[in-house]
């Protein structure tokens, strides 16, 4: 037996993913943005979040997935990581579950088009269910952005 | 462990008291007898001593330990400071305060302090001086360490010897020394004391007279004499004993026995080296002996006994909460005002007014919790402007007024760079070295005015020096050199304008890059992190007299006056102390020059900006209009006319922080919480006007 890890569930598209719940601030529901002039384009704006500014990020978008609308299922997963403190949009957020960590599985190169780099494992639940888990370090990794930023200019 | 409590406390007091004692120490420098001082500084050793001790941190107890011992001997008049035990106390208030700073960092505190020690104990045993002692020393050092224990007397014999002068005897300090050549010293010191015996009372003697009897005395020793009979007299009886060489014979009165008690250090070693002349001491043991007078007129110490401090310490993690709370409610108010505005009930409207009363008042006192003293930030200044004359070899004077004066907690903790920078641009580039001040008619001490002071709705700090002042054409010889400005820009640069390249990056006019400055990188530093605090930085010159850097700062950073703009859908706001003024431009006034908008304003012409270009505003473009509305934005003598959608309104604003994943937003610099709570973004006119 591994260690116990609790994970928050969420949905974008088919996909299930995972992220600790240590990291997981808040869900909220959808609100209006500010938008962030010149920002990458996943950077879809600020929320005021009971007198915290947050960045709010689109997952698919930061993943290169193609956007969807938002609808009432849509939430913001408020996660913090290291210094950030960043929302997440996904289409949806359910469940809490507890993973084994012996369950977890290297990810292979491309998982639902998401570079591997951003995961941090698979895990199988139940019968047919796979959890992506997401790593955020990755996810919200700066370095990148800026090149990116950098090119567009 | 419990003791990790404790540990915050023990740092925030270990740093009050390092801080205390090198304060004191600076004083203590410019009145090295001011006893009083000295008992401040053993109290906050002491202090330091016990509480590390306890904590388990050892080195630093025993280096505290050290230093204890010989402030002791300072405080009770055994030993007078000098420049190589200053530096020796300074050299172990530098190693506390790294034993501390690794504490802070989650270290041990565990230092190789044996060289600092070793140095402390010599002083205290005094060997430090042995190549300073004048002849003998070796003899001379644990002579006197005998003569130490000896030639105090104690307050029976002092009263003694007071009461026999008041009686209207005489009262004597004899010094007798016995030849080179004498073989039985003891007999002959036997056969003086037999001579005193008869004529009157010996009170002290030094060394005692068991150990005289058993020849424990070098060549001389020193009695405590009272008798009837006078000076003359006296040394007839004792020279008289053969092999005697002459009796230095003081007659005591009132005062001089005061001098006597407190100069007994140095009476010890004049007996322990062989000279007799009490004027010279050849003493190791320097300079008081000559101004008996100043313990005497001992200025009450530095402020006397430590005013008891009303003060709480409070985390700041808690008074950031309380801050932001306190936006919270400010946005509340703006909204109950909006909401009552349009609700017109005379109750509802009476109460929200008096609810905004209220929280004024309470705004106020919440800014000034964040408010500290500049002190805070000042007072490592002195030490550090010690230590760099010396190094350099200079003379100057750190002169601080306003100390008191308050700033913003987060401004206090970003401006202490840049002030030790400008500090030591002052001394290093500024002040001349002593030959070329004294060559110049100048006071061979420079001085340095370090000045804090409020002004509206800013504070100031200034740094004034009276060195050689900046150099013109140096300033734009370097400037030509490095392209920063053209030959006819040059001509027409008034002489501010010129100093300011002094901030533009790259610019050293230093001939030689020193250890401290030199190498062109600080001033630009210094002021791009002013300005990132809102401030600015300007310097003021006459060549040869001297140079003045002025630093302007916002008293409060986190509410400031702004003017809300729309861009379509999106709401903006503008820093009002930015704004030069708001008008409304017709299309047929737009120039079209070089490719970039223009516009007439006020007999010059200033560009344009589209803000929603730039911001690639989905839903507006001026282009669209015949008539847009502007802000005219100022940032020093450049202006630059925004092009806005709508005016909002003039408000107070809670500034926001956009938090560490969005750093670097193009011309945005932070956030605010509008009174609908949706955010909005603060422009930075800075980052438009180039």
């Amino acid at each position: 037996m591994g260690e116990e890890k609790k994970v928050i569930v969420f949905a974008l598209g088919t996909e299930e993913y995972g992220v600790e719940v240590e990291k997981v601030r808040t869900i909220e529901r959808m609100q209006p943005l500010t938008r962030v002039p010149k920002a990458a384009d996943f950077i879809k704006g600020v929320i005021n979040l009971r007198g915290v500014v947050i960045p709010i990020i689109d997952l698919r978008a930061r993943f290169g997935l193609s956007q969807a609308e938002y609808t009432d299922a849509t939430r913001m997963i408020i996660v913090s990581q290291g210094e950030y403190e960043v929302g997440l949009i996904v289409d949806s957020a359910n469940d809490v579950i507890d993973l084994d960590t012996d369950d977890i599985d290297n990810p292979p190169e491309i998982v639902g088009g998401i570079k591997a780099k951003y995961l941090d494992g698979i895990a199988r639940i139940g019968d047919d269910r796979l959890l992506v888990l997401l790593n955020l370090e990755q996810v919200l990794e700066k370095h990148e952005i800026q090149q990116l930023e950098r090119i567009e200019d | 462990m419990e003791l990790n409590q404790y540990l915050s406390m023990f740092i925030d007091e270990s740093k009050e008291h390092l801080q205390a004692m090198n304060e004191n120490l600076l004083s203590l420098e410019s009145n090295p007898a001011d006893i009083a001082i000295v008992a401040n500084i053993f109290r906050s050793a002491h202090t330091l001593k016990g509480m590390s001790a306890t904590m388990g941190f050892e080195d630093i107890a025993a280096l505290t330990h050290e230093m204890e011992n010989v402030l002791d001997l300072v405080r009770n008049s055994k030993l007078a400071m000098n420049p190589f035990i200053f530096d020796c106390v300074f050299k172990s208030l530098d190693s506390l305060e790294s034993m501390v700073e690794d504490i802070i960092q989650g270290g041990t505190g565990k230092a190789d302090v044996t060289q600092i020690v070793a140095a402390l104990r010599s002083i205290v045993t005094g060997d430090y001086n042995k190549p300073a002692a004048g002849g003998g020393a070796q003899a001379a050092a644990p002579a006197k360490k005998e003569a130490v224990k000896g030639i105090e007397v104690d307050e029976f014999q002092y009263s003694i010897l007071q009461q026999s002068i008041d009686s209207g005897f005489h009262v004597f300090y004899i010094e007798v020394t016995v030849r080179e050549d004498c073989v039985l010293k003891a007999a002959r010191a036997y056969m003086v004391f037999d001579q005193l015996y008869q004529n009157g009372e010996i009170v002290k003697s030094t060394p005692s007279v068991q150990e005289i009897e058993q020849e424990k005395f070098d060549r001389s020793f020193s009695v405590y004499y009272i008798s009837r009979i006078d000076q003359e007299a006296l040394d007839k009886l004792i020279s008289s004993v053969s092999e005697i060489q002459s009796p230095l014979i003081m007659a005591v009165d009132k005062t001089s026995l005061e001098e006597m008690s407190r100069s007994k250090a140095e009476a010890e070693v004049v007996s322990a080296s062989k000279e007799i002349a009490p004027a010279a001491p050849a003493a190791p043991v320097a300079a008081p002996k000559a101004e008996p007078a100043a313990p005497a007129a001992a200025r009450p110490a530095a402020g006397g006994a430590p005013v008891a401090n009303r003060t709480i310490r409070v985390d700041i993690e808690r008074l950031d909460a309380l801050m932001n709370l306190f936006s919270e409610l400010l946005i509340d108010r703006v909204r109950l005002e909006q909401l009552a505005s349009e609700v017109k009930r005379s109750e509802l409207t009476e109460t929200v007014e008096h609810m905004s009363r209220v929280s004024s008042d309470l705004q106020n006192i919440v800014l000034k919790l964040r408010m500290v003293p500049v002190d805070s930030v000042f007072n490592r200044f002195p030490r550090m402007i010690r230590d760099l004359a010396k190094s350099l070899d200079k003379k100057v004077d750190l002169i601080i007024t306003g100390a008191e004066t308050e700033l913003d907690r987060t401004v206090i903790d970003e401006i202490g760079d840049p002030l030790v920078h400008l500090l030591r641009n002052a001394v290093d580039h500024g002040i001349e070295p002593i030959v070329d001040r004294v060559a110049a008619g100048k006071n061979e001490t420079g001085t340095i005015h370090l000045r804090a002071f409020h002004s509206g709705n800013h504070v100031f700090i200034e740094i004034e020096e009276d060195g050689r002042g900046i150099n013109r054409e140096k300033v734009l010889k370097t400037a030509l050199k490095n392209g920063l400005v053209t030959q006819e820009q040059a001509a027409k640069l008034s002489d501010s304008e010129v100093y300011q390249l002094l901030f533009e990056s790259g610019f050293s006019t230093a001939d030689k890059i020193s250890d401290i400055s030199g190498r062109g990188v600080g001033l630009d530093v210094v002021k791009t992190k002013i300005q990132m605090l809102g401030g600015h930085v300007q310097v003021d010159s006459k060549f040869g007299q001297g140079s003045k850097f002025s630093v302007q700062l916002p008293l409060t950073l986190s509410i400031i006056s702004a003017m809300l703009v729309k861009l379509g859908s999106e709401k903006y706001a503008i820093p009002l102390s930015s704004i030069v003024e708001t008008a409304a431009v017709q299309r047929s006034q737009i120039r079209n020059i070089h490719g970039n908008k223009m516009i007439d304003y006020r007999k010059s012409v200033i560009p344009l900006v589209s803000l929603s270009h730039l911001f690639e505003i989905p839903d507006y473009n001026e282009e669209d209009e015949e008539e847009t509305e502007i802000v005219v934005v100022r940032k020093g003598d450049k202006q630059v006319a925004l092009m806005v959608d709508e005016f909002i309104g003039q408000q107070e604003i809670v500034l926001k922080s956009l938090g560490k994943y969005l750093t670097g937003m193009f011309a945005i610099s932070g956030a605010t919480i509008l009174g609908d709570g949706q955010v909005a973004l603060i422009i930075d006119p800075n980052a438009l006007i180039k």
